[in-house]
């Protein structure tokens, strides 16, 4: 089972250049992501996680160092992203959110409305569909983003924190609606989190960065047989030393930041 | 003995509470109906009985049996015509400009850094201060007003549009980057709608600054108008027909800020 490199990053280094400060967020980070992996990056806030993705998203240049999508298919886009909750645009439908990327490339009408049609109920929006935004819950916005996001079908997906906001049942929940989706698209997922469940959860491997010039400093790989739940993720003892070995990373980096 | 069964009932707890707020809000609107009548009547009462002088502040029977002999005679339709069009006409004048370079300055920034200096320099200046100027330019005719309140419609709806663009979010100008989308479905998926909120806010202030102005445009050089009707009457002291004006200005301000406002709700059906 050799896997295709997907996403090969190369010494990606990042520095914001302000008149009084230069702040270094990301420092020389290299890291090549399989096809169909699922990987979560895990780091405390203010390493630079986000600014990692927003480069991979096109919305942030790099200073210096570079990174690769590999492309299959011609007419897909690149990357899609999930945003933190307020990614959903409030004058749009629930529909026309999730239709968002596919107008924006002009596909035929057919094609967008059937698209839509099957990921608004993959997510459970379906009577929602005409609905605005202001209209549903934290959790109903999330499946509208990721709808959005999966309905685009790009090489790969890149998430920054999606479920960040949302209540604790609603993120269960939704974790594993994104586990069903995700097994039955196999793309190839980038996602930031700072939760070690959720990453414990979802990932195929965990890269942990550290504060403040971000690097990857440790990959955790995590082999649990899927599908998974949260409770067997609980119940199983390579779990229980992960959680234990990447929550000591995260408060030495927090305690290492502090003095 | 009925009141503890009332007392250890929640749902009749409640239902006595609910009646309670019911009842004060019944209070309340009765409280916004009745102070127009009740200065109405006050008025009429202080007027009838020369408490204050009746000359400068005729009975409002008397002025609205005024108002319905001026348009019998049809004289007062002829005065609200041509200040309706005159209103209508310089709006549009200011409000299409207001809004296209108002997008304009919202979209692109070197547009927005050449042009609002100059918007900045010339919004303290009133545009009645410039109705001489513009009389010189435009003759006494109807292009002179129209032009007058085009003038004083322009700066809150450019000003609020451009403010309005600049607002969004920035999170939106993501999504619309990382989803794909070339300047024209910006424009039309991103800019236009995100801003309108705000333009609508400028375009209601507008809409008002259109009746100040036209009063005081057809007051200096008209010969027709509500606002030549006011201030003919007040020169002829003949203070009936000047409040019959004045009634009319209210009534219409009244009417085009509902409308607007139901045309928000339409517009606007996301917020």
């Amino acid at each position: 089972m050799s896997r295709q490199p997907k996403i090969i990053i190369k010494h990606l280094t990042k520095v914001f250049y302000k008149k009084e400060s230069r702040v270094k967020a990301l420092d020389r980070i290299s890291a090549t992501i399989e096809e169909g992996e699922f990987v979560c990056l895990v780091g405390p806030s203010g390493c630079g996680k986000t600014t990692l993705l927003r480069i991979l998203a096109d919305l942030e240049k790099e200073s210096t160092g570079s990174y690769q999508i590999m492309t299959g298919q011609e007419d897909r886009p690149l990357q899609s992203m999930v945003f933190q909750e307020r990614g959903v645009i409030p004058w749009l439908t629930v529909e026309e959110n999730v239709a968002f990327g596919l107008k924006m490339r002009k596909l035929p009408k057919s094609v967008i409305k059937e698209r839509t049609a099957y990921y608004l109920k993959k997510t459970g929006l379906t009577a929602y569909a005409s609905l605005y935004p202001k209209e549903l819950s934290g959790g109903m916005k999330q499946r509208v983003s990721i709808a959005r996001a999966f309905a685009n079908d790009p090489e790969i997906l890149l998430m920054d924190e999606p479920f960040a906001a949302l209540d604790e049942q609603n993120k269960f929940i939704l974790q594993e609606e994104l586990l069903a989706i995700w097994s039955e698209t196999k793309k190839t997922v980038l996602f930031i989190t700072h939760s070690i469940d959720e990453a414990l959860l979802l990932a195929d491997r965990v890269l942990l960065m550290s504060a403040q010039p971000g690097k990857i400093v440790k990959e955790i790989k995590v082999s649990l047989p899927r599908p998974r739940t949260m409770e067997q993720v609980r119940a199983d003892p390579d779990a229980a030393a992960h959680f234990i070995e990447i929550r000591k990373h995260l408060q030495d980096e927090v305690q290492a930041s502090r003095k | 003995m009925k009141k503890t069964a009332v007392q250890f009932d929640p749902f009749k707890v409640e239902q006595q509470e609910w009646k309670r707020r019911q009842r004060r809000e019944r209070y309340k609107r009765a409280l916004t109906i009745s102070s127009p009548i009740f200065v109405l009547l006050l008025w009429e009462l202080l007027s009838r009985t020369a408490l204050i002088d009746p000359r400068f502040f005729p009975p409002p029977t008397e002025i609205i049996k005024t108002l319905v002999v001026m348009s019998v005679s049809g004289e007062l339709f002829q005065h609200i015509w041509i200040s309706l069009y005159r209103i209508f006409a310089g709006f549009l004048l200011g409000v299409i400009p207001g809004i296209i370079i108002g997008l304009l300055m919202g979209l692109y920034s070197p547009i927005r850094h050449f042009v609002s200096p100059l918007i900045m320099a010339l919004m303290p200046i009133p545009t009645l201060a410039l109705l001489p100027l513009i009389i010189i330019l435009f003759g006494i005719g109807d292009v002179s007003k129209v032009v007058t309140i085009a003038g004083s419609v322009f700066f809150p709806v450019v000003i609020n549009t451009a403010a309005g663009v600049l607002n969004i979010d920035g999170i939106y100008l993501d999504v619309a980057k990382n989803y794909g989308a070339g300047s024209r479905e910006y424009f039309l998926k991103i800019a236009l709608p995100g801003s309108l909120p705000v333009m609508l806010e400028g375009i209601q202030m507008g809409q008002a600054i259109a009746l100040l102005t036209i009063v005081a445009a057809e007051m200096m050089g008209a010969t027709s108008g509500i606002g030549y009707l006011i201030w003919t009457s007040y020169k002829a002291f003949l203070l009936k027909e000047m409040f019959v004006g004045l009634i009319l200005i209210s009534f219409f301000g009244y009417l085009f800020s509902v409308a607007l406002r139901i045309l928000q709700k339409k517009l606007l059906p996301w917020r």
